[in-house]
């Protein structure tokens, strides 16, 4: 099996430029993910529902459309994995959640039917913290998932579980979901590329709501490119969603190949970073800011001080939300349905409290009653009122820092990949991992995590880029640059296979 | 502690004492083909749960979408108000769980509704009355319940509930009056006078089927009394889903006699929630409005706000029917109806219904008529509006125009009505299938009046000497020896050649 196991080496690029030559097959790069899953992911964790036989039919037809050179986008026939909180018909979708075990479906989500007629074969569902609220995939209801640097660790979350699909060669593509930082914190804790597009970029349709204002859909990949070329994609105006760009999406492709950051403003962000921080966390992140102006972009500094506050406001607009949008959970149409005990002729109340009891864990819980708290009478002012007008402020900074600078950096998370069950019990201290990415959800703005080498404890660390609204295309820019910077410096890829190897043994 | 249920007052007793306040909320669903957020079909009467998509089902991920059609309405009901238009305006989110609800929140409009400030005036006994409105906004209706067992059709008490989903996103629009105060002896009938023109109105604009009976029209009536001379408003009630013009006026009566009792009792009225029972005139208590009941409103992060321009509304402002005052108005003028005969017939709901008669070609007085006798009779027995009953004006004016023709009369009309109104088809039809022509053979009509006037050779003298007017007496015998089926205007004419 070495054959298939190089094919899944392969970049999403790469694979696509062989498939274009002729040089394998869509079924034989499905296949490759798929024994590597089989093989290694009784250990990780990262899917909770895999798809081999329709994952194998859609390749045979990218196959036949390649073959009539006719293929249905540059990624025809490339796998995908997709975060288990995207609807897809044939395919059970739990948001991780023991409420919704077993529920299929009867639509597609619009990123999902985007990626079908791109082409694109879905290996499965992958594993995420429940309702996509967690930042370590320890939330799931159907066990976590490992990160694959270090399996006694966790790859962060909530979309733990395409960002290790995609760092174990599970998979070369993968969706995720970003709420607070849910793409781009398990990229820099796995060592993978994870874009934020901006708010209403990509359709929101089918993607079970967590917080609708701040959710977004985006890529998880190994590099720049594909990330680009799965934006592509999924991006774009969708009619079903209300909240959807109505405009062409940016340039990204040409943006991720152009990656040229000379004479470019870079903006370093003073509230993300410095204390709080992992020196080596703080160490990578000063090296490339290091690369970038060798490259010939200018750095300087910016202040966006209402950050300080972000996190907060996060923690009530979220809740809020997620308050609202859970409530349909209650057994009345769908998923899972618990009668009380010791309850002779239950009523419907008591039927949905008792699902809603057995069917959320405690994490969803905690923000339900936080966000029906902040949403009540007498509380909302201070509360969501107070949030939202913190929010204005945030994207008030953006804007002030945007004036200044082209694109912000900042490192993606405090920390590398911290131990399963380490923080656990402390909330405040698992909510603390989001509190550089939280910035742009509140903002809208898009942002990107990629890989900018290991830590002191040999660990991946992210940078993170920021752009204006809708200019998502500058991410890719200069991400591109610094990920080809950094390529030059270390002689090769930072995730290197021998590091997922280990994996399976 | 159980309180002994005080005694209901009079009405006319009640208002000795106190002065009543309104406040009319009416829900109009409207006509757009599809619903609210997505595009499932609105017709009504589907098989359950066929009218339904991933959207009003609320499923996972599904997100709405506003149906353009459905502001567009609301605007032209704002400005037929009178109302402000919003030039920004967003959805809120009302949340409570219920079963019939998809989302376990309605999406409703909170503090920014699409219209606001207005005002409309009705008439009630020649006096117009200025009803000021609060607002109008745009929501979703939910799904239908139906509780199967137990005594009350109520969810309490029942064995287990249907759901059906047809109904859940479709396009309503609530309108909100400020208090209403009016004479207290008035407060009845100006509730109704109102919720009819609303009605009227949503007619004209043909932006609802304005239907009570299928409840595309529904009224709440809050209700509270205060002591003459106090300033202060007391504590109302909410009598929820009133649903034909008549329970309206009901509604208050009833609602100010209890006040009145409880008041006089010395106990407190409780802010609650009522229902109208239609068979006894009466309102027996809902829920209770308690601290639980907290919605929780927030602005809808699934929709973008509505932002209708200037230009738009003011394209809107151009499609607007006439205000019905002026219409009132302007009909009389037209049909020339002294103001009594006018007041009965805006009074009975009939003036659609009486314009329509007129526009398919019966005259004026004949159109009022049929409409406010023989007809509100009929619906009176009936117990349903006039334009419930199963008759239209264009029936109503081929019946005049059957008798304009002669070939009925008066009388033989009333059983046409009783067959159009029994289904039997169109009038045409029923005077064939009834044989109910009258007859014109005049053989057969000579010999009749031959017999009348063998059988009263007094009235026959009479007539004979001059007194024409004794002439009734003949026909009468006449017409009953024909059964009614004589046109008693050749009738007369017969005599009066015979006997001079
Ligand atoms: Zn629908």
């Amino acid at each position: 099996m070495g054959g298939t196991t190089d094919l899944a080496e392969l970049t999403g690029a790469e694979l696509a430029d062989a498939l274009a030559a002729g040089e394998t097959t869509s079924v034989e790069a499905t296949r490759a993910c798929l024994d590597r899953i089989e093989a290694l992911d009784g250990t990780l964790g990262s899917f909770l529902h895999v798809d081999a036989e329709g994952a194998l039919a859609a390749a045979a037809e990218a196959d036949e459309r390649r073959s009539a050179a006719s293929p249905a986008s540059p990624l025809d026939g490339v796998p995908v994995a997709v975060k288990d909180l995207l609807c897809t018909v044939g395919q059970p979708t739990t948001a991780g959640s023991r409420i919704l075990e077993g529920w299929v479906p009867p639509y597609d989500a619009t990123v999902v039917t985007r990626l079908r007629r791109a082409g694109l074969p879905i290996l499965g569902k992958t594993n995420l913290d429940e309702f996509a609220m967690g930042s370590s995939t320890e939330h799931s209801a159907y066990g976590p998932t490992r990160n694959p640097w270090d399996t006694e660790r966790t790859p962060g979350g909530s979309g733990g579980g395409s960002a290790a699909a995609v760092a174990a060669r599970l998979a070369p593509l993968a969706i995720g979901t970003d709420t607070g930082g849910s793409i781009r914190q398990p990229g820099a804790l796995t060592g993978t590329v994870g874009v934020k597009p901006t708010y209403g970029g990509v359709s929101r349709y089918g993607i079970v709501a967590m917080a609708s204002s701040l959710d977004q859909a985006g890529p998880v990949t190994r590099t720049v490119l594909d990330a680009a070329l799965l934006h592509e994609v999924i991006g774009g105006h969708d009619p079903l969603d209300s909240t959807s760009i109505d405009a062409p999406v940016p340039p990204v492709v040409e943006a991720a190949r152009r990656g040229d950051v000379a004479g470019l403003r870079i903006g370093v962000v003073k509230e993300l970073g410095g204390e709080g921080f992992q020196s080596g966390v703080q160490a990578r992140f000063e090296e490339s800011v290091q690369l970038l102006t060798e490259a010939g972009a200018t750095v300087v500094e910016v202040s966006c001080p209402s950050f300080a506050h972000a996190l907060a406001a996060y923690y009530l607009v979220m809740p809020s939300e997620v308050s609202s949008n859970l409530a349909r959970f209650d057994a009345m149409r769908y998923g899972l349905r618990v009668f009380p005990e010791g309850v002779d002729d239950p009523s419907a109340e008591q039927v949905m409290a008792a699902t809603r009891d057995a069917g959320f864990g405690d994490e969803v819980k905690r923000r339900i009653i936080l966000g029906t708290y902040a949403l009540s009478s007498g509380y909302y002012d201070a509360y969501y009122g107070s949030a939202q007008k913190v929010r204005a402020l945030v994207a008030r900074d953006f804007g002030r820092a945007f004036e200044q600078a082209d694109v912000l950096v900042s490192p993606t998370a405090p920390t590398t990949a911290f131990r399963m069950g380490e923080k656990l019990d402390d909330p405040l201290a698992m909510y603390l991992q989001d509190v550089a990415t939280i910035p742009a959800n509140l903002a809208g703005v898009p942002g990107l995590s990629l890989p900018a080498g290991l830590a002191e404890d040999g660990l991946p660390v992210g940078v993170q880029f920021l752009a204006p609204l809708q200019a998502d295309d500058r991410l890719y820019n200069a991400a591109a640059a610094l990920e080809r910077l950094l390529l030059e410096k270390w002689g090769g890829p930072l995730l290197a296979p021998s590091a997922t190897e280990e994996v399976s043994a | 502690m159980t309180l002994t249920q005080p005694e209901l007052v009079p009405f006319e007793q009640a208002l000795t004492r106190y002065e009543p306040v309104m406040g009319l909320e009416v829900h109009v669903e409207l006509n757009t083909a599809t619903k609210m957020f997505c595009g499932c079909p609105t017709t009504f009467g589907g098989e359950p749960n066929t009218h339904v998509c991933p959207v009003c089902l609320g499923l996972p991920g599904s997100l709405p979408v506003v149906n353009g059609k459905a502001v567009e309405s609301a605007i032209r009901i704002g400005l037929a108000l009178n109302c402000e238009i919003a030039e920004w305006c967003r959805f809120a989110r009302k949340n409570y769980f219920y079963p019939d609800m998809p989302k376990n929140f309605q999406t409703s409009q909170y503090d920014e509704p699409i219209a606001f400030d207005g005002w409309t005036e009705v008439e009630v006994d020649g006096e117009t009355y200025r009803i000021e409105i609060e607002r109008a906004h745009m929501e979703e209706d939910t799904g239908k319940s139906t509780h199967v067992g137990g005594a009350t059709g109520r969810i309490h008490g029942a064995e287990h509930s249907l759901l059906d989903y047809n109904r859940a996103g479709i396009p309503l629009i609530e309108i909100v009056t400020k208090p209403i105060f009016v004479p207290g002896g008035k407060a009845p009938a100006v509730a109704r006078a109102y919720v009819q023109q609303l009605r009227d109105l949503m007619l004209a604009l043909d932006v609802s089927d304005v239907r009570m009976d299928q409840g595309s029209l529904r009224a709440d009536v809050n209700l509270s009394l205060r002591p003459h001379g106090v300033t202060t408003l007391g504590t109302r009630s909410e009598t929820k889903n009133v649903n034909s013009f008549r329970s309206v006026e009901r509604a208050v009566r009833y609602e100010v006699s209890r006040h009145a009792g409880i008041l006089d009792s010395g106990q407190r009225v409780v802010q609650e929630t009522r229902h109208f029972h239609e068979d006894t005139g009466t309102t027996s208590p809902g829920r209770e409005k308690s601290d639980a009941e907290d919605y929780r409103y927030f602005p809808e992060p699934d929709l973008a706000p509505v932002a209708p321009s200037r230009e738009w509304v003011e394209e809107l402002r151009a499609t607007l029917p006439e205000p019905p005052a002026e219409r009132r108005r302007r009909l009389q003028a037209e049909w020339g109806f002294s103001d009594l005969e006018m007041r009965d017939t805006v009074g009975a709901g009939a003036l659609d219904l009486v314009a329509s008669t007129i526009a398919s070609g019966a005259s004026p007085q004949a159109a009022r008529k049929w409409w406010l006798s023989e007809l509100a009779r009929r619906a009176n027995e009936q117990g349903v509006e006039l334009s419930a009953l199963a008759i239209t004006p264009a029936q109503v004016a081929r019946i005049q125009a059957l008798v304009d023709e002669g070939k009925i009369n008066d009388k033989l009309a009333r059983q046409v009505f009783d067959g159009v109104l029994a289904g039997e088809g169109e009038p045409d039809e029923v005077v064939e299938k009834r044989g109910l022509a009258v007859v014109s053979d005049e053989g057969a009509l000579s010999e009749a009046v031959d017999r009348a006037i063998a059988a009263n050779p007094d009235v026959a003298e009479k007539i004979r000497g001059g007194k024409v007017q004794a002439a009734g007496a003949l026909i009468g015998a006449v017409m009953k020896e024909m059964r009614g089926q004589a046109d008693a205007g050749r009738v007369r004419e017969l005599i009066v050649e015979k006997l001079s």
